[in-house]
């Protein structure tokens, strides 16, 4: 068994673990920790993977470096997100329902009134 | 791009366009849209004629482009088309006075005339398509334009009868589908062609072209009211009597009679269809919808939904004449298309009179109706002797004609079929003519409107009047070169001799 | 010259995205309306000029792949591009109008959305698995923001909900890139088509495609994947939902399309096949009964987004171990119909936008009346549901009539079942919310009505749909060789 196949495989658990992490629990900053995780697996199946073949391959380290960005974007966007719903709702997980909206009346419209 | 290509793609658009500049009127523009409307009508009227001179005189007009891959698009005049949408130009044009006339004051007037023209303009695709996708088209199209119609009143009842209806038509439009798609898959695109595509057929495809024809009438008999797929029609009653006229004299009943006409007659071809033994299952069908109809019309107590009953019945006999399978069977079934929508426009046309003139919806509120609206009575009486099949009217021509079609061939059964639902339309007309005519007015009319001298607005009596007139002309000079008939034999001549 | 429109198509959104950025609401609504006009008159001059030359590649910067983005137009591509152009430019245009601009926060959608727009264009015009996945990402955070915009709390769930589905299945498809790399060393589909049949059979391989297919398909809302969608799609501004329905859901459902039709015959299975084809049946069924029972108007057309969606993935079992002819009619239903269904449901979303703003409530039963004093947003909503419904003449209708077709020729006559039971069910949807705009509850206008601009848009692009089933043969020989290998260069 090779390094890079170990690597290969080490990502194929990380990837394991965090799915189940993100199955099972139910915290939003949690949730996105293992997200986070799985994408690390990802990555290192990746570069673990094209190493097989012997020389270092440039590609999938360009790739990978491309993925984090993209992983960091997402991950702030999450982390923005997260927050402003705990600050809106004080809820930290998805559980929590919102009563159904009150029906409007028949009455003249104007266009502040927009219920959207 | 010849004139020829043309005139039938512009008798379409007419009604298209009338529709589209309707909606975009205001409500309120009451006069503009009444020119409009009969402007249209009368357009329409002069090119299905300038189609017809054409037709006579051996020209043809056809206008077709590729939809989809494999699939055309193709409106082409023939003597069969031309006999359903010169049936639908007069018609509308008469009709549309009377709905002027009966809406006057009524609420939503831009949307019903507006989807009034498009059921127009669906009816007359309906007659000149070439095809049996380009007839699906204007089938579901028909649909869609009749629903918002069969809806206006906005009640309970009417929301109710409008759900029926969009169930109804819609699953026969699924099934109709599926029929037309699968014949697509076994044969191809077929285009209507006197004498039919499938004499001389090999046997492998016999069975499943069985099965598709079981299809089609299926799909084609919910809009013709086959029994027991005529469950929406004496529900859409609740429609205003302009759409009850329209509905069952011209357009949605006579489209489906019609769709089975071409199915069977260009189609399959009688000869071919009788060799399946399809026919006679047909024939079966439209018998046991003759009699259930006139059985239920007994029982009626509404006026409107008697007369629903009698369509039932009465669009059967186009089916029966048409599986009888010799030419004068076949000619008494195609110039009853023309006959039954001349004399049940003329009846729903006086019960609206009575409705909107005396407030009178039941039978038994019409006692001594003769007296207060003449002109309508009149009328009514004709169309329902007409109906009877009281010579010298049009129904009398047309029961002859398929009696002896019938006896010719040796269906022998089908001629007590006639005699028996004459007798059942007599057992529930006549009493309503007693009541009309010869009963004193036993109370106050429950809803009355007067409109000075006449006994109703003008707008409602003149075109019952001219039906009226209409049906005895038509019964009386049937043997002449331009009368119905003779246009039929016209066209069972090209179907029945290839 | 036609090469630099391609690039155009790329980068002019990014370069609108940051000046959108840097201006208030009314100024970035300016800036974009001249965007997508310019955008618009870009998309159409390659359409134009694909027609009349065929389909190319395109080496950014003249570096060749693996390293350097590779673009490949071909008919189908730039079919896509030119719907974007319409049905954005058209969202885009209504936003401009409908978003209210004293709420400072919407200044944020005009950027998001030309980030979203670069994103697209991304998609329909990669040619290998890994610059496929940036767009792919693009487009996803790009849409979590327009959601988000609302601003409330709902609003916020959804979007996290959306996220959360969205990159679950990015990174699924990530890894099943990853796999495919690891087996071929390539990265462009063109070249892993020529390399497949060396490694077909592999389990690997397929467990790759699944993988692929899966994660796709999560973010196409697939049933059981979608529980997503009604709440992103339902609590969003009307323009974001019409953007998100008609375009976004589209741009990975067409990735999943050409894994399949290039990867699926060596790497696919009949039971593969059929079982993408018997979920999508269920997602028809199931989002359409949903949609029947929903009491708001915009979660209809959500559900009913997820219904539509199902009828998509047909495309699997109908074009795997068919004939030729078979599959082309597949491919050909099926592009008919993702074009009908993207110009029916913006119509459908920016109608129920307008219904909404005039009546004062997001309730289906509070349009009463509706029928007698907005007859147009009614109309252009009545309209799309007829495509929806696929009833002739419309684009839906086609696309329906094609696929009949294919179905009937492959011998696979159950799908007919989930087309025609898909149209009947449809209309359940439609004609309820019609109906309860004909009730009449009173004699009097007690709407509010919208501007002129705001009614005309749906029903541009409701008669558009209406027009794709009069124009369906001209579009689909523009198709040409749909998903073939990229035709010249």
């Amino acid at each position: 068994m090779s390094a890079s196949l170990l690597y290969a495989l080490a990502g194929v658990a990380l990837c394991g673990i965090g799915l189940f992490g993100f199955i099972t629990l139910a915290h939003l900053l949690r949730k996105l920790l293992a997200f986070n995780l799985i994408g690390s697996g990802v990555f290192l199946v990746l570069v673990g993977l094209a190493q097989r073949h012997g020389e270092p391959d440039p590609v999938p380290q360009a790739l990978v470096l491309t993925g984090i960005v993209v992983a960091i974007a997402a991950t702030a966007l999450a982390v923005v997100l997260i927050r402003r719903y705990f600050h809106l709702s004080g809820h930290t997980t998805l559980r929590a329902e919102t009563p159904e909206r009150v029906p409007g009346r028949l009455k003249p419209q104007t266009r502040g009134d927009n219920p959207e | 791009m010849t004139a020829n290509t043309l005139i039938p793609l512009f008798a379409l658009l007419t009604s298209l366009l009338a529709s589209v500049i309707i909606f975009a009127l205001p409500e309120k523009g009451h006069r503009l849209r009444t020119s409009v409307n009969l402007a249209a009508a009368g357009l329409k009227l002069i090119l299905v004629g300038v189609m017809v001179w054409g037709i006579f005189h051996g020209q043809s007009f056809e206008f077709a482009f590729t939809m989809l891959p494999g699939v055309q698009f193709v409106l082409r005049a023939d003597a069969l088309s031309m006999l359903f949408a010169g049936l639908s130009a007069v018609l509308w044009l008469l009709t549309t006075i009377y709905a002027v006339g009966y809406l006057e004051d009524s609420p939503n007037r831009s949307r019903f005339f507006g989807f009034f023209s498009l059921c127009v303009a669906s009816t007359m695709g309906i007659a000149l398509a070439g095809n049996l996708f380009t007839f699906f088209l204007f089938y579901e199209m028909l649909t869609l334009s009749t629903y918002p119609l069969v809806l206006h009143r906005g009640t309970r009842q009417a929301l109710k009868a409008g759900r029926n209806y969009i169930i109804y038509t819609l699953t026969g439009g699924a099934v109709l589908l599926l029929a037309i798609a699968w014949l697509h898959g076994l044969v191809g695109d077929l285009p209507f062609r006197p004498g039919g595509h499938f004499s001389g057929l090999e046997p492998e495809l016999q069975g499943p072209l069985t099965l598709v024809f079981v299809l089609l009438i299926a799909g084609l008999g919910v809009k013709a009211a086959l029994v027991p797929l005529h469950g929406w029609l004496p529900q859409a009653m609740v429609a205003p009597a302009p759409v009850s006229a329209l509905l069952h004299a011209v357009a949605v009943v006579k489209a489906g009679a019609f769709g089975i006409v071409r199915v069977v007659c260009e189609i399959y071809g009688l000869e071919a269809a009788s060799q399946m033994g399809l026919l006679s299952g047909l024939a079966l069908v439209s018998a046991i919808t003759i009699i259930y109809g006139s059985t239920r019309a007994l029982y009626q107590l509404d006026l409107k939904r008697r007369l629903a009953f009698s369509t039932i019945s009465q669009v059967s006999y186009i089916i029966l004449g048409v599986s009888l399978f010799g030419p004068v069977g076949v000619a008494g079934g195609l110039v009853h298309l023309v006959h039954q929508g001349i004399m049940k426009i003329t009846l729903f046309f006086c019960a609206g009179n009575y409705a909107e003139t005396l407030g009178v919806h039941r039978i038994d509120e019409l006692d001594g109706a003769g007296r207060r609206m003449p002109g309508t009575s009149v009328a009514f009486t004709l169309g329902a002797f007409g109906m009877i099949g009281a010579p010298p009217l049009a129904g009398f021509v047309t029961k002859w004609t398929m009696g002896t079609g019938a006896l010719a061939v040796g269906m022998d059964w089908v001629v007590v079929v006639l005699v028996v639902s004459s007798l059942l339309n007599a057992a529930y007309f006549l009493p309503i003519l007693h009541r009309i005519w010869f009963a004193g007015q036993q109370q106050a009319w429950p809803h009355e409107r007067r409109w000075g001298r006449l006994e109703t607005s003008a707008w409602l009596l003149w075109p019952p009047l001219i039906t009226a007139v209409a049906l005895i002309v038509i019964g009386l000079l049937a043997s002449m070169p331009f009368s119905p008939l003779s246009w039929v034999n016209l066209i069972v001549e090209q179907e029945v001799m290839q | 010259m036609i090469l630099g429109l391609m690039a155009g198509l790329l980068f002019t959104p990014l370069a609108w995205a940051v000046l959108t950025l840097l201006s208030g609401f009314e100024r970035s609504r300016l800036i974009s309306w001249l965007g997508i006009l310019i955008q618009s008159l870009v998309s159409f001059a390659l359409w134009a000029a694909v027609a009349s030359e065929g389909g190319f590649h395109y080496q950014l910067g003249g570096w060749p792949a693996p390293l350097g983005i590779e673009l490949r137009v071909d008919g189908l591509a730039v079919t896509f591009v030119m719907l974007t152009a319409v049905v954005g430019g058209a969202c885009g245009w209504h936003a401009g109008i409908y978003l209210d601009p004293k709420k400072n926060w919407h200044r944020y959608f005009w950027p998001l959305f030309w980030f979203l727009w670069a994103g697209l264009n991304g998609v329909w015009l990669g040619a290998d698995l890994f610059n496929l996945y940036v767009a792919l990402e693009l487009i996803s955070l790009s849409a979590v923001g327009l959601v988000a915009l609302g601003g409330q709390a709902d609003a916020l769930r959804a979007a996290i909900r959306y996220l959360m589905a969205a990159l679950l299945g990015s990174l699924a498809y990530l890894l099943g890139v990853a796999l495919i790399y690891g087996q071929f060393g390539s990265l462009s589909m063109g070249g892993i088509s020529e390399l497949l049949p060396a490694g077909s059979g592999q389990a690997g391989l397929i467990f790759a495609l699944v993988l692929m297919i899966a994660g796709l398909a999560l973010k196409t809302a697939l049933f059981p994947l979608h529980g997503w969608l009604p709440p992103a799609h339902g609590i969003a501004k009307s323009p974001v939902s019409a953007l998100l329905s008609a375009l976004v859901v589209k741009a990975s459902f067409y990735i999943a399309a050409r894994l399949w039709l290039e990867f699926g015959e060596h790497l696919g299975s009949y039971g593969l096949a059929q079982l993408v084809g018997a979920l999508g049946g269920v997602g028809v069924l199931w989002g359409s009964w949903l949609a029947f029972r929903q009491t708001r108007l915009k979660q209809v057309v959500a559900y009913s987004s997820v219904a539509q969606i199902g009828y998509l993935f047909l495309l699997f079992p109908l074009s795997w171990g068919v004939s030729e002819a078979v599959s082309l009619q597949a491919q050909q239903g099926m592009t008919l119909q993702v074009i009908s269904h993207a110009l029916a449901k913006a119509a459908m979303f920016l109608a129920a936008g307008n219904l909404i703003m005039s009546v004062g409530s997001n309730r289906v039963d509070a349009l009463a009346g509706v029928s007698r004093f907005l007859p147009f947003s009614l109309f252009s909503f009545g309209l799309a549901g007829v495509s929806l419904m696929g009833l002739p003449p419309t684009g839906g209708f086609a696309a329906k009539w094609l696929l009949l077709q294919a179905s009937l020729g492959s011998g696979q006559w159950w799908w007919l079942i989930v087309l025609l039971g898909g149209g009947l069910l449809s209309a359940a949807y439609v004609f309820r919310v019609y109906r309860a705009s004909f009730i009449e509850n009173s004699d009097t206008d007690l709407f509010f009505h919208p501007s002129r601009s705001l009614e005309v848009i749906p029903m541009i692009l409701a008669l558009l749909s209406l027009g794709l089933g009069l124009v369906a043969e001209p579009v689909l020989s523009v198709m040409a060789l749909p998903f073939s290998k990229g035709g010249g260069g």
